[in-house]
Formats: structure tokens, C-alpha cells, sequence
């Protein structure tokens, strides 16, 4: 079972209205430039149709001592989801624009329309320890439509078995909630730290009393990490079941290795979270993507003086920081300011960094979106 | 998608700004005691050392400052748009009804027109100018984004960038470098070369004011410079300047379709009469705002007191020598909170020239720091109040449409001997530098 997509459909209008209509838009537009009607719209109601995709914060509800449900309002541009999927969420900390990517873990059908996500505060982690301690309802964040396909098929499986470590209960969580019923056999193993650090256990624990699922918990503090050749008597049929993976990289490879062993690795469905953390070197390879050039810089030459020692056509200005005219966004990678030492990189989730070239030096291996 | 193949190559560290260092390879010279002018050197009492340490303790100051930004600042640059567009647009909608008679005035009119102008010149100021500076990237708002952001003015944002944050912030002051000491069309600075054509300064300087924006944009596309050297260019110079000039007409015609047509005309969806009058607020408006901010603006470099610098004071300039032009080049305005919001903060011009990518929220704490900084190293710290500045820079503009007076030569002869030569159409203007 998929959640309903409801997209809004282009509306027919006939051609006449269509004409009156556009002539609006135009109207609407002339009145605002150089700024656009949404600039204004969106001071009013952020979250109205039409509006890039944001969202309310309504409520956030700890579920551990390190996780949270965050509850929010989207706007009226949200297409709904299938249970498993992500969206990225842009929030604002100490005023600047951090992205992303979380599991759904709310009920599709819910009436109220609200969607959550449940993030887990890893150490360092500068969005999830915002998230769980520090956010508060009423905050506007930006957001994605949902997307992944760490979800379930059309035509259910007769056997399921979920294999979950930590935080990867969340894209599942958000399948048993909407499909659980519709699924024939679940079983679930999940894995925690301990117990106190497994996100929705009293859900999971209910589950289980009214026998709507298998539940089988691997606390590592008691039991140690868990070893997939165990499967073989937690649940031995685990070869006829089709399964979901989310968790830590070590439990995915073991997983990979472990269904391809058994030839089955068809069954096996993964989501990997990776952690995007890119670590700063000094100088290195700089690729101008659309210039298709690449060239080896070291950490004390400015990009815009690497870049067009090898003829890349750069946009340039003052060449000492300030006028912010060769400003170009840096696709992957990370740079170093030339003046201060300060480290500028980029994240999967966060997109093309603008940098400013006549004062970033790489540091590490770059892209540059030019 | 392309075929070429990739190209791999190992860039080489040559030419590197020397802006981009408080230190140098090469030996820094000690400044001489007197200009070329023949003007005392306000900068030759200090040793190279001694700049070098001013950059050291600048980058310092800014290095506080960028290190703290944070919520508070993003919430004061959201709260200044969110005020500037509930403004225009409250006061757009009492235009609507401007033409309402009430005890003989249309408080509407006053209302709207009032409201408009502040709207404009919050625009153009304190959000307009300073986003484009880059103030606000650290954000990463895309919306709010030196890249992305136009502004409610004739000039097209890229071509303001081009000519303001590169050209001026560059070469700030510098005799024949940046443009912005006068515009081409004033002579504030007595190194400037006298010719003719400035002997009617004081109405150019006035017609500028109240065409402010539309000068700049001229100025911007340094349409003056292109009609004197037309027949010099090549047909790829002039091929750029026709794509930047449409550009800036298209920006003027959307601007001038805003406030000239579509706004009037809504109002005349009130039956209230007020399409004339929402016309004439428009023209109050920018007229006001362009009044407003060049009156700012004149107040930023050419009150007496502040330096000029020639063209050769500026080579293999380090990152402290510019710090030291910038601090010599440019003067504050001193007043209440309010009107350093109205100025976009450029009343803390001096400050805003060491850091110009500085929110502009947090000069005002940085400035008794760096006046501090300037008269411990004996440097003048050029402030005034709005009055004495435009008073200064009005008198300046009266007082240099004349010649320089000079030993054994009558003022009135130098005057004379330029009109006779352009009568016989040697050409009375020259090279204004």
C-alpha cells in the first residue's frame, strides 16, 4: 500500500478565464517588481498553495533522552509521502540555514494533515541536537516533498522481516504504523545501545502484546552487537521473508554480504543514512564541472586564481574578499578562507555552497559548479 | 553533457592580490611627508610596521564580529524587509484613496506619500545596498542573497555591484580610479583637475540629486565614458555596452510602469479621483529617496577632512594599506538610532568601508573601536552631524567649481583663459581627473 499522492491537479479553466487569469499574474507582477507578488503573499501566509514548500512546527515530544517526535504543519504544496520515504527539512541556527534528511514517522491518513519526523541527537550533531532540545513549536522550517524508496511494494509480502538499528527504526516505524495490518507475518528485530535508548518501545512492546508483529530486541549492553548468523534461530525462515534494513553502515554491509551469501539479494532492501562529514585537508583537485576542467590547487591559492591559470572563464571582481562579485557556488567539497582560516564545506543534504573564489583556497578535493 | 576531454593542470601561486595580507614579501615603503599635490601625507607619520599592526588589530575587530553572528542579526534583517514591504504596501493601499478631500487636505496623499518614501529609501538603504554587499550570505537564505537580490532603483543590481562593491570599495578615493569621487561631474577634492565644465557645479549637483537614480544608473553603465570613447571601441566593447544599456532600460521600464502606471491605475478602481494624485506620490516618493540617499551618500567621501590618494600611493597596496585608505577615505555622520537605520548605517561609512560584507546591524558597536584605533595613531576620525557634513560638502561643491587659487595668478584669468579656449572648440572639458 502506497499513500495517497494528492497532488494538486492543474485545474481546467476555459480559455477565456485561463486569459483573465494570466492577465492577473501579470498585473500582480508588475505591482511588485523587482520583487515577485510571493514575496509579499508569503509574509502573509508562508504556508499557502503556490508557496515554496515550508512548514510549522506544532509540537515536539521526546521519546528518549536523545530523540524527539517533531511534529509539523506543511504547507498546502505537500504531496503526501509513502511510509519509509524522507523528506529534507531547512531549519535556522544562530541565523543560518542548515538542511537535512529525516524519515516520516507519522500516519499518512491522519486527518489533521500534520507530518513528523522523530530525529535522533547524534554527538556533534549540530541540526539533530537543535531539533531535540532546542526547537520549539511555531518555528517555520523549510522543507521537500518527500522522497526515498526504502518503501513497500505495491502488492504487500506475505513475510516481512524489518531489521533495525537506532535511529533506522524511524522509515519503519512509519511503514508499521500505516501498513502493519495489511501485512500478512511481521517480524522485527531492532537493536539499541540499551533499553533505554530504543525510540518507540512501548509502541513496539504493544505491537507485540496484541501479537501484531514479532518483536525481537537486541540491547547491545546485554546481548552485544548483534550477529546475523543468529538469524538462523531468531527467525528461521528468515529466507523466505522479504526484508528492510535501516541502521548504521556496519549492520547494512553485514546485511549485503549476508542475503548475497544466501543468493537472496533480491530480497534485501537498504536505506543508508550517511553521515556527511567532510573532512578539511589542504589544497587539492578542483574540478569546474561544466567547464570540465580540473586542476590541482594548493591551500594558499584562491580558486579564482587556479581556475583561471587553467582557463576556466571565471566571474571576478575586487580579488581581495569584499565585493562579492566572483561569488560561485561550490557544488562539493570544502574551502578554506584565505583571510581567517575558516572552513566552508558542503553536505548532501544542503546543496551547492556560493563561495567567495578570490579568498577560498581548497581544502580538500572540490567542485565547482562552473 | 560535453565530449571535450578533461583537462588537468597545476595552478601556480603567482600574482596573488597583495590586499589579501597585512604582511608583505616585498619591503613596504615609508609614505612621504607631503602628496604629490604638495598636501601633507596624513599617513607619513606611520612606519610600515605600524600599518601592518593596524591590519593585524582590524582583522581582529572584524574577525569578533563575523565569529558572532548569529539569530539576532538574521531576525533584524527579516524584521527591517517585513517592516519595509507591510510599509509599502500599507501605503501603497492609502493611495489608493489619495484623492480623498478631507477639511480641505487628502490625508491619504500625505499618508501614502510619507510612508512610500521611507519605504523606498529602507529599500534602497539599509536592505537593498547592504544584501548586495554580501552582508547577509552567511545566512544562506537564498532569498536574501547578494546573488540574488534587485533592488527598487533605475540600476540594474548587477551593475551596481560592478561599479560600487568592486570599482569604489576597491579603489576607494583613489584619483582616477574610482569614479565615485564626484561622479564624473563634480569636483570635490582640490587635486582634482579644474576645468570648465565644473564651474557650473553647483546646478549639476543639484540636477544629480534629484535624479539620483537615474544617474547612477548612467553612471553604473559608465555611459559617459562610452559616448566620449565610442569611436575608439571595438564592436565586442560596444556589443556589452548595448546589452547592459537594455538591460538598464528594461529595469527603468518596469520601475516606471510600477509607479507611474499600474499602481495609478489601481487607484482609479476606487472611483475616489485618486489616480492623479497616487501619480504625483510616486514622483514625491523617488523623488525623495533619490534627494535622501544622495545627501547620505555626499556625506560618505567628500565632507572636508577626508583624504584623497593618487594612483601610484596604491601599488602592491597590502591588506593594512588598504585598511589605512579606507579609514582616511571616508566620513561618518553622527545622529540618532533611527537615522542610522535611514542611512542603511552608511553614516558609519567608515566602518562600513573597512568591513563592507559586515552586517550592517553591528557597525555601530565596532565604531568607538576603531575610532579609538584611528586617534591612537594619530589619524583623523572624520564624524559630524548630518547639518555640518552636507553643509561641508555643499560649501566644497561651491567653493572647488572655482580654481585652486595659486600664487601670481588671478582665479578670475584661469576661468577666463578655459571659456575663450572652449569658445574657439578646443574643448573645454578634457579629462576631468
Amino acid at each position: 500500500m502506497t499513500a495517497t499522492l494528492n497532488r494538486t491537479s492543474a485545474t481546467r479553466h476555459t480559455p477565456r478565464l485561463a486569459g483573465l487569469l494570466d492577465g492577473a499574474r501579470k498585473v500582480a507582477h508588475a505591482l511588485a517588481t523587482p520583487l515577485v507578488p510571493a514575496d509579499y503573499l508569503d509574509l502573509i501566509d508562508p504556508l499557502r498553495a503556490g508557496a515554496d514548500l515550508r512548514g510549522r512546527i506544532v509540537d515536539v515530544t521526546p521519546e528518549t533522552a536523545d530523540s524527539a517526535t517533531i511534529t509539523i504543519q506543511p504547507g498546502r504544496g505537500w504531496d503526501g509521502h509513502a511510509p519509509g520515504q524522507y523528506i529534507r527539512i531547512g531549519i535556522d541556527i544562530d541565523g543560518v540555514r542548515h538542511w537535512r534528511a529525516y524519515s516520516l514517522t507519522h500516519r499518512a491518513d491522519a486527518a489533521d494533515g500534520l507530518i513528523s519526523i522523530t530525529p535522533k541527537a547524534i554527538p556533534d550533531g549540530k541540526v539533530s541536537n537543535h531539533l531535540v532540545r532546542a526547537t520549539t513549536p511555531g518555528t517555520l522550517v523549510m522543507l521537500d516533498q518527500a522522497t526515498g524508496d526504502f518503501t513497500l511494494p505495491a502488492t504487500l509480502p506475505e513475510r516481512t522481516l524489518f531489521i533495525t538499528a537506532g535511529s533506522g527504526i524511524t522509515p519503519v516505524i512509519g511503514m508499521l504504523r500505516n501498513s502493519l495490518d495489511d501485512l500478512g507475518d511481521v517480524v522485527q528485530i531492532h537493536c539499541a545501545p540499551s533499553e533505554r535508548d530504543v525510540m518507540f518501545r512501548d509502541e513496539l512492546l504493544s505491537y507485540a502484546v496484541a501479537s501484531r508483529l514479532t518483536l525481537h530486541e537486541n540491547h547491545d549492553d546485554v546481548a552485544g552487537v548483534l550477529d546475523l548468523a543468529s538469524l538462523d534461530t531468531l527467525v528461521p525462515d528468515w529466507r523466505e521473508r522479504e526484508v528492510w534494513v535501516c541502521g548504521p553502515t556496519g549492520l547494512l554491509d553485514a546485511a549485503e554480504a549476508h542475503w548475497e551469501a544466501a543468493g537472496l539479494a533480491d530480497r534485501l532492501h537498504v536505506e543508508r543514512f550517511r553521515p556527511s562529514v567532510v573532512e578539511p585537508g589542504d589544497g587539492g583537485t578542483v574540478t569546474f564541472d561544466r567547464s570540465t576542467v580540473t586542476v590541482d590547487a594548493d591551500g594558499g591559492t584562491p580558486i579564482l586564481d587556479a581556475g583561471e591559470a587553467a582557463g576556466v572563464l571565471m566571474p571576478s571582481g575586487c580579488r581581495m574578499g569584499i565585493c562579492f562579485g566572483c561569488v560561485v557556488p561550490l557544488r562539493e567539497g570544502a574551502v578554506r578562507d584565505l583571510r581567517t582560516g575558516e572552513i566552508t564545506s558542503t553536505d548532501e543534504n544542503s546543496g551547492a555552497v556560493p563561495i567567495q573564489t578570490c579568498v577560498s583556497a581548497a581544502a580538500g578535493a572540490c567542485a565547482i559548479d562552473l | 553533457m560535453t565530449l571535450a576531454p578533461e583537462r588537468t593542470s597545476t595552478a601556480t601561486r603567482t600574482g596573488v592580490n597583495s590586499r589579501l595580507s597585512v604582511t608583505s614579501t616585498e619591503p613596504r615603503p615609508q609614505r612621504p611627508e607631503l602628496k604629490k599635490s604638495g598636501r601633507p601625507n596624513p599617513a607619513a607619520h606611520l612606519t610600515p610596521e605600524q600599518i601592518e599592526e593596524i591590519g593585524r588589530e582590524l582583522d581582529a575587530i572584524r574577525a569578533e564580529v563575523m565569529d558572532s553572528r548569529g539569530a539576532k542579526d538574521a531576525a533584524y534583517i527579516r524584521k527591517v524587509i517585513k517592516t519595509q514591504r507591510y510599509l509599502e504596501m500599507g501605503s501603497r493601499a492609502a493611495l489608493l484613496f489619495s484623492g480623498v478631500k478631507y477639511r480641505g487636505v487628502r490625508p491619504f496623499w500625505w499618508i501614502g506619500t510619507a510612508g512610500l518614501s521611507v519605504s523606498k529609501i529602507l529599500e534602497n538603504m539599509e536592505i537593498g545596498h547592504n544584501v548586495m554587499h554580501g552582508q547577509w550570505d552567511w545566512m544562506r537564505d537564498p532569498k536574501i542573497h547578494s546573488t540574488a537580490w534587485e533592488w527598487d532603483n533605475a540600476s540594474p543590481s548587477s551593475q551596481w555591484k560592478h561599479s560600487h562593491n568592486e570599482i569604489h570599495h576597491t579603489f576607494t578615493n583613489v584619483l582616477g580610479r574610482d569614479n565615485d569621487l564626484g561622479y564624473g561631474i563634480l569636483r570635490v577634492d582640490e587635486d582634482q583637475k579644474w576645468t570648465l565644465f565644473y564651474l557650473f557645479q553647483p546646478i549639476w549637483h543639484v540636477a544629480n540629486a534629484l535624479m539620483f537614480e537615474y544617474s547612477i544608473a548612467a553612471y553604473d553603465l559608465e555611459l559617459g565614458g562610452y559616448l566620449a570613447k565610442k569611436k575608439r571601441l571595438s564592436a565586442e566593447e560596444k556589443a556589452k555596452f548595448r546589452k547592459e544599456a537594455d538591460e538598464v532600460l528594461a529595469k527603468i521600464k518596469r520601475q516606471a510602469t510600477k509607479d507611474y502606471v499600474v499602481h495609478p491605475a489601481m487607484a482609479a478602481a476606487t472611483f475616489t479621483g485618486s489616480t492623479r494624485h497616487t501619480l504625483t506620490a510616486n514622483i514625491v516618493a523617488n523623488l525623495v529617496r533619490n534627494v535622501w540617499t544622495n545627501t547620505v551618500i555626499i556625506c560618505g567621501h567628500f565632507p572636508p577632512g577626508i583624504e584623497t590618494f593618487e594612483k601610484t600611493s596604491i601599488e602592491g597596496e597590502t591588506r593594512g594599506d588598504w585598511y589605512l585608505r579606507q579609514m582616511l577615505g571616508s566620513g561618518n555622520i553622527s545622529g540618532s538610532k533611527a537615522m542610522h537605520v535611514m542611512t542603511g548605517n552608511l553614516s558609519h561609512q567608515i566602518e562600513h568601508h573597512l568591513f563592507p560584507d559586515m552586517p550592517s546591524n553591528r557597525y555601530a558597536e565596532i565604531a568607538p573601536k576603531i575610532r579609538d584605533l584611528m586617534e591612537r595613531n594619530d589619524l583623523k576620525y572624520v564624524t559630524g552631524s548630518l547639518a555640518k557634513q552636507v553643509g561641508g560638502v555643499y560649501w566644497k561643491v561651491v567653493e572647488l567649481s572655482l580654481p585652486n587659487k595659486v600664487e601670481g595668478r588671478r582665479r578670475r584669468d584661469t576661468i577666463l583663459k578655459a571659456a575663450r579656449k572652449a569658445i574657439k572648440g578646443k574643448g573645454g572639458q578634457g579629462r576631468r581627473y
